[in-house]
């Protein structure tokens, strides 16, 4: 009965503040968010006016944040789901080996494209599978098949990479690499696109209903006629499918593939959506919040460059981000309990 | 009187253990049926048939309004009218109100794109009708998380009311509420009967279950130890019974009920 006190006392609290602070509560993750980045910034500003004035820096942003921002937003759905995937950034790999072998086969890059895109979700299917038929806990699943894929690929390439050189022909290259204006890259547009459909099945449509309560109470979720398995297994088939389509953005922007392409944004991908407010309990989270994190992650890479730092510097600062972002969110959800 | 819901020889075995044997259990209409038994009498597993979450064994027959039902899960369930109060585990916490209220049966148009107006329309009209939260600090919005076990309780007993359901499962609901809340909480079963709806009202006290039940049935190790009409017997006797079946496993002197 004591717990109901507790918590009956911050609701006379609330009740003597205005719509403002309402608004605060309501969307705190994200106005939290928003001013981590603007101090970020700031506090890159003053350290190195002459690098964060210039254009260049925030062309070099759109362009290197969209490839883990394109798997961060919809692994903020898994995520939500209470589960972890581990193994996006083989999948990357796994979808342009995919392409690889149809385009070597076929000579189209439409159908190499497609290729990979279902590679990507035949992975995330499999991750599904794993998770909630077999019922291995998902970050020991994604670890599994994290190095499967890899080996897979470094077996089915022998390590041989691919020049991408024929995609430049097609329509794909300017529908996801083009620079608008010579600044704007089309990979910004398509993780914009990737936000807003994300935060629209999340937050409007009754699939993201369905992840949110699949994450908070998966009991009460089954009670209530949910089916918590395809849901989540639908959360990786997406993460798998942005992965394979990351993988080919990266490729064709660099317009090689390496087979060991992935290997570098497992951190700052997870980083991302757990800086962006994203429950690690699950059952909390939002789009808005990790593509924010996103940027402030790919600043805080130009900003340790601009620095004049080593690149060691950045895992050591992506994984301190994961760790405070995880510890702050632990802590604030023990006093609103 | 006719038969709401109708289970006729129903087991459920789980590995090893047998936690219902061949129960023959009834609802007739507009009845409010108190299910009393220890824990480990099978009350859950009962519930959990009845709404469509666990199969019986093969063998076992469900019937709804006569019509013998095949393969009931948890949406048929629902469809069919059957609604269930769980104790307050059946919130999402972290979730506001309105996503409470229409947990798992969100309203949306063909393509599934939520209503979202319209939810949180109808909840703040729940709010002032049905559940009685005048606290101006409590909104549609408003993370469950925050309320207390009473006001958790009114969001899953008007959820049930809500949809309009023709038989309403209350498991163990006055569970951990003051007494001015579990009085509200009796007042809901009253209402049901007063709607001519039925229910099935599951609990350890009977002190809650006597006053309201039309009848009682009382649960022992996966069996019916027995059942009567409240008019036949006071609560003292009833008391006596339960005695009874703790030690012998059976509530009936012999030639009574079952």
């Amino acid at each position: 009965m004591s717990s109901t006190e507790q918590a009956a006392r911050p609701l006379s609290q609330t009740a003597q503040r205005g719509p403002l602070a309402r608004f605060a509560r309501t969307y705190s993750l994200q106005i939290g968010i928003v001013i981590v980045a603007i101090v970020i910034w700031l506090l890159f500003l003053a350290g190195s006016p002459q690098t964060f004035l210039s254009r260049n820096i925030y062309a070099a942003f759109m362009s290197s944040t969209p490839y883990f921002a394109l798997m961060a937003i919809p692994l903020t759905l898994v995520v939500i789901t209470g589960e972890i995937d581990l193994s996006f950034p083989s999948v990357m790999a796994f979808g342009m080996t995919a392409f690889d072998i149809v385009f070597t086969a076929t000579g189209s890059v439409a159908l190499g494209f497609i290729a990979c895109l279902l590679a990507g979700m035949l992975a995330g299917y499999l991750n599904g599978v794993l998770v909630t038929k077999i019922g291995i806990p998902s970050l020991v699943a994604t670890i599994g098949t994290q190095f499967f894929w890899r080996g897979a690929v470094m077996v089915i390439t022998n390590g041989q990479g691919l020049g991408m050189g024929a995609v430049q022909k097609t329509i794909l290259y300017p529908g996801l690499v083009y620079r608008i204006g010579g600044f704007v890259p089309m990979q910004f547009i398509w993780t914009i696109i990737f936000a807003v459909v994300v935060w629209f099945f999340l937050n409007r449509h009754k699939f993201g209903a369905h992840v949110f309560l699949t994450g908070d109470n998966v009991e009460s979720a089954k009670l209530m006629g949910v089916n918590v398995g395809r849901t989540k297994t639908l959360t990786f088939v997406i993460v798998g499918l942005a992965a394979a389509f990351a993988g080919f953005v990266v490729s064709e922007d660099l317009l090689f593939f390496w087979p060991t392409m992935g290997d570098g944004y497992m951190l700052n991908t997870l980083a991302s959506v757990f800086l962006g407010g994203t429950s690690v309990f699950g059952g909390m989270g939002t789009v808005f919040g990790t593509f924010v994190a996103c940027f402030i992650i790919g600043a805080i890479n130009a900003g340790i460059v601009a620095a004049g730092m080593t690149g060691f510097w950045t895992n050591l600062i992506y994984g301190f981000i994961i760790v405070v972002s995880v510890s702050l969110q632990t802590i604030m959800g023990k006093r609103l309990r | 009187m006719a038969d709401v819901i109708q289970l006729r020889n129903v087991s459920k075995t789980f590995g090893e253990v047998r936690a219902l044997h061949d129960v023959n259990f009834e609802v007739h209409s507009n009845e409010i049926v108190g299910l009393l038994g220890d824990n480990g009498a099978g009350k859950s597993t009962l519930t959990k048939i009845i709404t469509g979450y666990h199969q019986p064994d093969p063998g076992g027959e469900l019937y709804w309004k006569g019509e013998k039902i095949e393969h009931l899960s948890v949406q048929k369930a629902r469809d069919l009218g059957i609604e269930v109060v769980y104790q307050e585990r059946a919130l999402a916490d972290k979730q506001s109100l309105w996503r409470n209220i229409f947990l798992g049966r969100e309203m949306s148009n063909k393509w599934g794109v939520l209503d979202i107006a319209g939810m949180k329309s109808e909840t703040r009209k729940l709010m002032q009708t049905v559940m009685g939260f005048t606290s101006s600090a409590i909104t549609a919005d408003s993370m469950v998380r925050t309320f207390s076990g009473g006001e958790r309780q009114g969001v899953a007993i008007t959820r049930a009311l809500y949809f309009e359901a023709e038989l309403v499962l209350l498991d163990e609901p006055t569970m951990g509420l003051s007494l001015t809340e579990t009085k509200k909480c009796l007042d809901f079963v009253n209402e049901i009967k007063n709607t001519g709806k039925s229910a099935i009202f599951i609990d350890h006290n009977i002190f809650h279950v006597y006053p309201v039940a039309d009848r009682i049935v009382v649960l022992d190790r996966g069996t019916i130890a027995g059942q009567f009409m409240k008019n036949e017997l006071t609560l003292q006797e009833l008391i006596d019974r339960l005695y009874l079946v703790a030690q012998t496993g059976s509530l009936a002197e012999k030639g009574e009920a079952r």
